[in-house]
């Protein structure tokens, strides 16, 4: 257990640095990092579904990202913070660091859920019963397509939607400027 | 943007079946091993941008084209809404399971799960076409600015 908050430790840090990187490459390759690090941590957590998706998933986002912001004019800005506005934005990270401080022993222990306090928690209806009314052998797939299929079928709206407006504005600019050749 | 070298495409060639029937099995068997429609639909994403990646656009968008991914991620899309509305004929409510409720197969075997497998299937079209398409637009995005 504690190896896996050293990973959470690190995948914070890459988080920070890809926020933080001065160019765009070091911070698409942090970003990177930030995935490889939460799909170790879905493994870690019995979660193996969720740790394929998310490998893919950061694999074609690093491509997809580099392939279209790299060679592009990129934009820095300068901060000009001034000190008032650096003691208030202190103040306020103390003030949230002490709350949170406060209420972390309500948590419950890193991989259990609340739900595991109950003595007869929901979550106990999926396993009762996922084999005989889904059919599916593995569990993840039978809620996701069999009792929250409502879900997934918004998910699958929600790309759908995503990418038609991307489509729609990116073939006006390609149309437009496809003219001139 | 011709594409890379010779070694680059050589290997992608060979490798590119391979890539695209592992995406396949991905989402066929999500409902039996870890995987499903979404990692799979990626996974065959993947295979058609490293083919744009190693020959360049023009040669895949001449094989491919822009066009039938865009009409395979719209008929996944409608074969799933399909699915749920056969769902709301046969088994009563919309997206109901009703091949497994009619004919349930037996358990941990290809046949079982009632309609889980066609939905991962559907999603898995999708979800590869569509990102294929966002890749293959941005390329094209990209390409005419560069000009």
């Amino acid at each position: 257990m504690v190896l896996i908050q050293v990973f959470l430790v690190f995948t914070i840090i890459a988080a920070l640095i890809a926020v933080e990187a001065p160019s765009t490459l070091s911070s698409i390759i942090s970003l990177g990092a930030v995935g490889f690090g939460l799909s170790i941590a879905f493994l870690w957590l019995g979660a193996p579904d969720i740790a394929i998706t998310q490998v893919v998933v950061e694999i074609i986002t690093l491509v997809i990202l580099i392939r279209a912001t790299i060679g592009k004019g990129v934009t820095d800005i300068k901060g000009n913070e001034s000190k008032p506005m650096l003691i208030g934005s202190l103040i306020l990270f103390g003030l949230g660091s002490a709350f949170f401080a406060n209420y972390l022993g309500a948590f419950p222990e890193f991989g259990k859920t609340a739900m595991d306090t109950f003595s007869e928690p929901a979550s106990q209806f999926y396993l009762k019963f996922g084999l005989d009314k889904a059919g599916g052998a593995n569990i993840v797939n039978d809620i996701l397509l069999d009792f929250r299929a409502y879900d997934t079928l918004g998910e699958a709206t929600v790309l759908f939607a995503a990418i038609l407006g991307a489509i729609t504005l990116l073939q006006k600019k390609v149309f437009f400027e496809g003219k001139g050749e | 943007m011709n594409g890379m070298s010779r070694i680059v495409k050589t290997v992608s060639r060979w490798v590119a079946p391979f890539i695209i029937a592992f995406g396949i099995y991905i989402a066929l068997t999500g409902h039996l091993t870890p995987g499903g429609g979404f990692p799979g639909g990626v996974i065959i994403a993947g295979c058609f941008i490293l083919l744009t990646l190693a020959y360049g656009k023009d040669r895949v968008k001449k094989i491919i084209g822009v066009g039938s991914a865009e009409i395979v991620d719209s008929l996944a899309s409608l074969s799933f809404l399909c699915m749920g509305l056969l769902g709301y004929v046969f088994g009563g409510s919309f997206l109901s399971n009703f091949i497994q409720a009619g004919f349930p197969g037996n358990p941990f075997g290809l046949l079982s799960g009632g309609n889980m497998p066609i939905i991962n299937l559907a999603i898995g079209f999708k979800v590869g076409g569509s990102l294929f398409v966002v890749f293959a637009f941005l390329a094209l995005f990209r390409a005419i600015e560069e000009d």
